[in-house]
């Protein structure tokens, strides 16, 4: 082209065009009165979560209670209680309660069985027999729990001579190689899970705006002015930043409320890479989840023209990333392995596998090199998808685009096809 | 492949620089060949109309030029540059299709499509005011694009084209949904755009705009171009209808008459004579035809139309230009 036509008048920049469609998509977003409801959205099953659970430790509490009913001679039950009580002390929470259930004559018979099948409230077993012959009747799973516990009361029940216990001295220490690896173990999964479901939360508004934009009709007009990659990242990056929003509000409130519960980041176990890097790590990763994740919604957009066809053609991609979500899950349990490796290379599941390795291990230059190989992905992906949406979108006259269906439109995109003209 | 030659060519006397110069673009979908060979030369400063009823291939040949979808054939230069994204800047782009953001305030709907061009938004917002004022939107600065009747949203759409102060614009189908007030208005706005030196290139499927505006035309049918030219060579391909009324109904006279004259009621019609009517005129005036009325009508561009790209293609256009009018 002439020197003339670049000074007076050259297109935009790619990232300046970028900007000019994220600052419009990221302020439409911001100030709409949905977005309201976008950020309160995950806070209520929260709420709804945090009810049930309490709800249910409550009844969880009291299905719990299970008391052991006796049925001996008189002085057998006296000295089994007093046997309960003391042991107790020493084994707190470990020794169910007992009731006494009937004192018996010398000879007399009780029968346990019909009387735990009949039996309401809380007794779960019966203990008959002698001090020196117990017989435990109950369940399966009573019977195997409870046997070792009622041999301990009733030798001790039947123990002429007082027993003391020496006093136990204590020395506590923060955590211990074990602890430290189940923890981390912990902190990676849970981290892998946060970040999928944020990922998939909000990869899927991309799809929804692209959808928007296609019924305002206002994507020719972008096309014909700035390139279609600059018009994918800047759809890709405003919902990069309204996700941002989303995250703070949410992160604060969930510091909030644990703060508000009495815990703090030293109740949980320490990152590999400390936590200060892990928070940046997350972000970074979640970042370059959600750009691979929506630049595919994207090029999924390009191919329906209705909301009805999205969800169609974005069903697939949604259990592909969940398919991907499990390798990576796979990958925390195989550190060192194949699985781990091949689930950081892959693009989609590198992020969810690199966020893992941030818990687990110390080192930080693999995650470098994982953000730049997550990048060149990122890049790839725009690249692909901005064609392939140029291609579908631009290829015919507003009748022609409606008329072809998604999958004529799949099979198209490998053969570098389209429409008939307008 | 067509390779046939039409320039529209004031650029030839060396005085007016080409804004757009297509030579053999070809664009296939599938197995449709949507345009085959279009060549297109368009002097800076002119209006040009691109005619051709649905499905010719005109905002497929509209999209190469603006470079939204490339050719798989042939170049394009457009304001000097190979790549017209290269010169996007100084383009202004009406689709058929209009599209606004809904939740925009008209102001910022106009300072955006500026600011895809390159408009500074806070320039942008200020022009953008001011055209809404100047177009007797005044009321609606303010007013989100939902809550605008659908001829005010184009109007607004048609301010965000042209608020970058573009030396290039391209209206897809702009007269599609206008009523007649705002058709005669959007002529109006086109005229003086020309005046200003911006060139303007629409489509159409209406041949009474184009024969109102344009210089130049280039009609489309079937992804061909069969004629580019100015709108006069169009109609000089038909020659001009004698229409003659006269007081004798025969006579020595009648023989002057060429071979293809009919008689319709009173009048004779027949093409008008390569030598020109005064020939004929002395023969009847010699032979006491009794003129009483001679009318020499040349052909409209509908004739020239249907001349050019035959009588299905023009039957499309009438039918469309009737239905358009209803």
């Amino acid at each position: 082209m002439s020197n003339n036509a670049v000074r007076d008048g050259g297109r935009l920049s790619m990232w300046r065009a970028a900007w000019v469609i994220a600052r419009r998509d990221f302020s439409a977003i911001l100030f709409s009165r949905s977005f309201i409801f976008f950020l309160l959205g995950p806070l209520f099953p929260v709420v709804v979560m945090g009810l049930a659970g309490g709800v249910g430790a409550q009844v969880q509490n009291e299905a719990s209670v299970a008391d052991v009913g006796i049925a001996m001679q008189g002085e057998e039950i006296d000295a089994m209680l007093a046997a309960r009580a003391e042991l107790s002390q020493q084994m707190p929470g470990s020794i169910p309660p007992m009731v006494e259930l009937a004192r018996l004559n010398p000879g007399e018979e009780y029968d346990a069985r019909a009387v735990l099948e009949n039996a309401e409230g809380s007794l779960a077993a019966i203990v008959t027999g002698s001090l020196d012959a117990p017989v435990l009747t109950a369940t399966q799973g009573r019977v195997q729990r409870w046997q070792g516990t009622v041999g301990l009361i009733a030798g001790h029940a039947r123990s002429t001579t007082s027993l003391s216990y020496p006093s136990v001295g204590t020395a506590v220490v923060g955590t211990s190689g074990a602890a430290e690896n189940s923890g981390r173990l912990r902190t990676a999964q849970g981290g892998q899970v946060l970040l999928f479901l944020l990922i998939m939360l909000l990869a899927s508004m991309v799809l929804s705006n692209l959808v928007e934009e296609k019924g305002n009709k206002i994507i020719e007009i972008l096309a014909a002015a700035i390139p279609m990659d600059a018009v994918f990242m800047g759809k890709l990056f405003a919902m990069l930043g309204v996700s941002v929003v989303g995250i703070a509000v949410w992160g604060s409130t969930g510091a909030a409320i644990l703060y508000a519960g009495g815990q703090s980041l030293s109740d949980f176990a320490n990152p590999g890479v400390g936590w200060p890097l892990f928070f940046l790590l997350f972000a970074l990763y979640f970042g370059m989840g959600y750009l691979l994740l929506g630049s595919i919604f994207l090029a999924v957009g390009s191919l329906a023209a209705t909301v009805r066809e999205v969800q169609t053609l974005s069903m697939p991609a949604t259990m592909f990333q969940i398919l991907v979500f499990f390798f990576a899950s796979l990958a925390v349990t195989d550190r060192g392995g194949v699985i781990e490796y091949t689930a950081m290379a892959f693009p989609l599941s590198s992020p969810f596998a690199m966020v893992a390795r941030a818990a687990a291990e110390e080192e930080l230059w693999p995650h470098l090199l994982a953000l730049g190989w997550q990048a060149l992905w990122v890049a790839i992906f725009i690249r692909a998808g901005a064609s392939m949406f140029r291609k579908r979108v631009m290829k015919s006259g507003p009748r022609g685009a409606k008329r072809s269906s998604p999958l004529k439109a799949l099979a198209g995109m490998f053969r570098n096809s389209s429409n008939p003209a307008a | 492949m067509h390779m046939a030659t039409h320039d529209f060519s004031p650029a030839h006397d060396g005085t007016r620089p080409l804004a757009i110069e297509a030579r053999g673009l070809v664009k296939r979908f599938d197995s449709t060949l949507a345009v085959d060979g279009v060549d297109i030369s368009i002097p800076e400063g002119a209006i040009y109309g691109i005619l051709g009823p649905n499905g010719a291939g005109k905002t497929t040949t509209l999209r190469m030029l603006l470079g939204i979808i490339d050719p798989d054939d042939g170049y394009r230069r457009v304001l000097g540059a190979d790549d017209p994204q290269d010169v996007a800047r100084r383009i202004g782009y009406l689709p058929e299709e209009r599209g606004l953001y809904p939740s925009m305030k008209c102001y910022e709907a106009i300072a955006f499509m500026g600011a895809l061009r390159g408009l500074p938004l806070p320039e942008g917002r200020k022009r953008g005011k001011e055209l809404l004022e100047n177009h007797g939107l005044g009321h609606a600065i303010d007013k989100q694009i939902r809550q605008l009747s659908k001829g005010m949203a184009q109007t607004v759409q048609l301010l965000g084209t042209l608020v970058h102060k573009p030396k290039l614009v391209v209206f897809d189908e702009p007269f599609s949904g206008l009523d007649a007030i705002n058709q005669g208005k959007l002529e109006v706005l086109i005229r003086d755009l020309a005046d200003r030196g911006t060139t303007v290139i629409f489509s159409t499927h209406v041949i009474a705009h184009a024969e109102r505006l344009c210089e130049g035309i280039a009609i489309i049918a079937g992804g061909k171009v069969p004629f580019a030219g100015r709108v006069d060579e169009a109609r000089d391909r038909i020659p001009a209808q004698v229409r003659l009324e006269t007081r004798n109904s025969d006579g020595p006279w009648a023989a002057a008459l060429p071979a293809d004259a009919r008689r319709v009621g009173d009048f004779w019609n027949f093409a008008l004579p390569e030598s020109g009517v005064e020939p004929l005129l002395k023969a009847l005036i010699d032979g006491d035809a009794g003129i009483q009325s001679l009318s020499i009508e040349r052909a409209g561009l509908h004739d020239a139309f249907v001349d050019i790209a035959g009588e299905a293609a023009a039957r499309d256009m009438v039918t469309q230009e009737t239905g358009e009018a209803a």
